[in-house]
This record gives structure tokens, C-alpha cells and sequence, in this order.
């Protein structure tokens, strides 16, 4: 890993890449890939990432600017959540002709 | 009579696509960049897309031909002999694979051979700016077949346009070392960009009929298409210079020799192998 730092295609930023695989849905993120700007990460996505047809709509975010929590509060941030069911919305009787619940 | 000069058009065509597709082909595994080896790569599959179109109606054409009777294997002055003539049906890969240079009808620029980086751009952008707006006028073409195909590929063309227009500026705008590959690659193929606009006789037949594509009319826009990118990019137009011609009637450079060679052996090796 520290390696990458001293090659010199890290001097291209790395970028988030989000896909919109069809109207209606949100933008999920399907990976990464190297530019050296906005709009040459969008061409890149482009080929890297709706070759396939995968998509309708690219965002693209360059990594620096995602912020991420820290995996060593996980025990704190998550598992709080282990033992509150009633968060969920189980407890509802659904009528039958009601779908995609 | 009729029937060849359609078939020598539309292997023009073809020819064009196959070979350009190949030359980009060859930089897979090579890019200097994985985003860029995809980009290029893709870029490479489409131009034979569009070439496999053009060859399966050429195909048909040609077997058409045959079974109206009066074709014989010299109907078409190409080196398909070796299955034509006798009622053979040819394909869009004998006719991708069993034709000789000779009988290729492709420009020269597109058989030039990568070069760098730069040169590779170059080629692609002088090509996609003179495709853009050639299968912009082919789609209305009299020859529905043609048209269609036209519609198809003018949308691929459109990206590879874009994608070569933004790289020629990179780097012709780039750093010193960037600009300096873009002249010489300037240099070495600014004499292969005149014959995309010098018609062959194929090309006056059938553009008089409304098949064929005008190509003087699309030269200005070629000239305007380039002039904008190298504005931007910083790059000077050579000034008119001799053009090297030949390539729409058979006549080409040494590389092509060398990439059919490469291309075709499989096939001329193991005739008809399949994998």
C-alpha cells in the first residue's frame, strides 16, 4: 500500500464514482479510478463503469472529500443498535395487498 | 457494375473502422493508464462494431450478386477469389481476414502505426472529427442499409470525438514535453489527414447517386472542428502541404502489410479455425 504513494500515477487523484443505473433509483457507489480532473474522472467512469449498460447518470467525488467514521469506535457507533428491535417497523399488521415492504 | 462500386464503398468503410479499430486495439494491456487502456480499448471494439456491420452487408451484396447469376469471382476485383466464383458464400471474416493489402480500400492514416501516446490521439482525432461528421451526412443516405448503420455508429463516433478532442488539448496544452510529442505526431501524419476529402472514383459514383457521402462538403467542417481543438490546445495548423494518397485504391503505406500480417494469420494459418 505505502508503495502507491511513491508511484507516479499517484500524482493523478483517486475519485468516488456513483452510478444512477436507471430513473428513480439514487446514485450508488461502484468504486474508484484515477484522474487528473472532474471532467476526465466522468469520461473515465464512463468506460470503467457503464460499459455494460449499467448506467444512466454518473456523480463523481474526488476521495480527499469523503470523510469516513472511525472502525475503532465501531463498538461504540454500532452496536448500540444490537438491541433495539422496536427501531424496526415489524410490529405493524400489513394488509395483503400491500407489497414491496 | 452498379453492384461493386456499392461493395467497394462499403468495404471502404469497412476497411476504414477494422483497421483504425485494430491500431487501438494494439494499445490493450498497454495503456498508460488503466482508465485510459479501457477508454482506448473501447474505443477499439466500437470501430469494429462498426466495421463488422459494414463487411456483413458487403457480404450480402457480393452473395447477392452471385446468385443473380452473372458474378463470377472477378465481380469483385477483391482477393476473396479464394471463395468467391464458384457460388461460395463469403462472410464478413473472409472478407476481414482472407483479403490481401491490396485489396484493402481503408485511408492511410488509419493503418499508420501508434507511435506514442500523442500520435495515437492525433490519428483518432483527425479520424473521429472526419467520421463525426461523415456519418452525420450518411444517415441520409439513398442506400438504407448504409443509413442505418450511419445512425448507429454516428452516436459512438460523438464520444470518441469528445474523448480525442479533450486529450489533444491536454496535451498540446499540457507541459513542455506533452506539446512537443503532439507536434511531432502533427508532423508525421498532417500529410495522411488530405485524402479523407480526396474522393475516390467509388466515392464521385455513388455520391452523385445520393448514396455516397459528399466529401468536400464535410471538409470545412473537418477544417473548423480542428482549428477550434487547436486553438485550445495551442497547436499551429501545418501550413498546406504535398498529401499522400493512394490508400481508397489499394495502394499503401508498409504498415499495413505488417498488421494484416498479424491480424489474419490465425486464419490464413488454420482456414475457417473457430474458437
Amino acid at each position: 500500500m505505502e508503495n502507491q504513494n511513491t508511484e507516479s500515477r499517484s500524482s493523478w487523484p483517486l475519485w468516488e464514482i456513483f452510478i444512477r443505473s436507471k430513473q428513480g433509483l439514487d446514485h450508488k457507489h461502484v468504486g474508484s479510478l484515477h484522474a487528473v480532473d472532474a471532467a476526465m474522472a466522468i469520461e473515465n467512469a464512463r468506460d470503467v463503469y457503464t460499459r455494460r449498460m449499467e448506467g444512466i447518470s454518473i456523480w463523481v467525488v474526488e476521495s480527499k472529500y469523503v470523510h469516513a467514521s472511525n472502525p475503532d469506535e465501531a463498538a461504540s457507533f454500532y452496536d448500540p443498535a444490537n438491541d433495539k428491535v422496536y427501531r424496526h417497523p415489524t410490529f405493524y399488521q400489513l394488509p395483503d395487498e400491500l407489497t414491496h415492504m | 457494375m452498379e453492384q461493386k462500386t456499392l461493395i467497394d464503398y462499403t468495404l471502404h468503410l469497412a476497411d476504414n473502422a477494422l483497421v483504425l479499430g485494430h491500431r487501438n486495439s494494439e494499445w490493450t494491456g498497454h495503456g498508460p493508464i488503466l482508465e485510459q487502456d479501457i477508454a482506448l480499448s473501447n474505443i477499439a471494439l466500437d470501430l469494429i462494431g462498426q466495421a463488422r456491420n459494414f463487411y456483413q452487408y458487403a457480404a450480402r451484396l457480393r452473395n447477392e450478386g452471385v446468385s443473380l447469376g452473372g458474378a463470377r469471382g472477378g465481380r469483385m476485383s477483391e482477393g476473396v477469389a479464394a471463395t468467391g466464383g464458384g457460388g461460395v458464400e463469403v462472410t464478413e471474416d473472409t472478407l476481414a481476414y482472407l483479403r490481401d493489402s491490396w485489396d484493402y480500400r481503408n485511408c492511410l492514416l488509419v493503418e499508420q502505426i501508434n507511435g506514442d501516446w500523442a500520435k495515437t490521439i492525433l490519428r483518432l482525432f483527425f479520424f473521429s472529427a472526419y467520421q463525426y461528421s461523415f456519418y452525420q451526412r450518411l444517415q441520409q443516405s439513398r442506400d438504407r442499409e448504409l443509413a442505418a448503420i450511419a445512425e448507429k455508429s454516428y452516436k459512438e463516433v460523438t464520444y470518441h470525438l469528445r474523448w480525442s478532442s479533450e486529450w489533444v488539448i491536454r496535451l498540446g496544452d499540457g507541459t513542455e514535453e506533452s506539446h512537443r510529442r503532439m507536434e511531432e505526431a502533427l508532423d508525421q501524419l498532417w500529410k495522411f489527414s488530405g485524402e479523407l476529402f480526396v474522393p475516390a472514383d467509388y466515392e464521385k459514383v455513388l455520391a452523385e447517386k445520393g448514396i455516397a457521402v459528399d466529401l468536400t462538403a464535410i471538409r470545412s467542417q473537418w477544417e473548423e472542428r480542428v482549428d477550434a481543438v487547436f486553438r485550445q490546445a495551442g497547436l499551429t495548423k501545418p501550413a498546406a502541404a504535398w498529401e499522400q494518397t493512394g490508400g481508397k485504391q489499394g495502394r499503401h503505406t508498409e504498415h499495413l502489410g505488417y498488421l494484416l500480417a498479424e491480424m489474419q494469420f490465425l486464419q490464413r494459418a488454420y482456414p475457417g479455425c473457430e474458437w
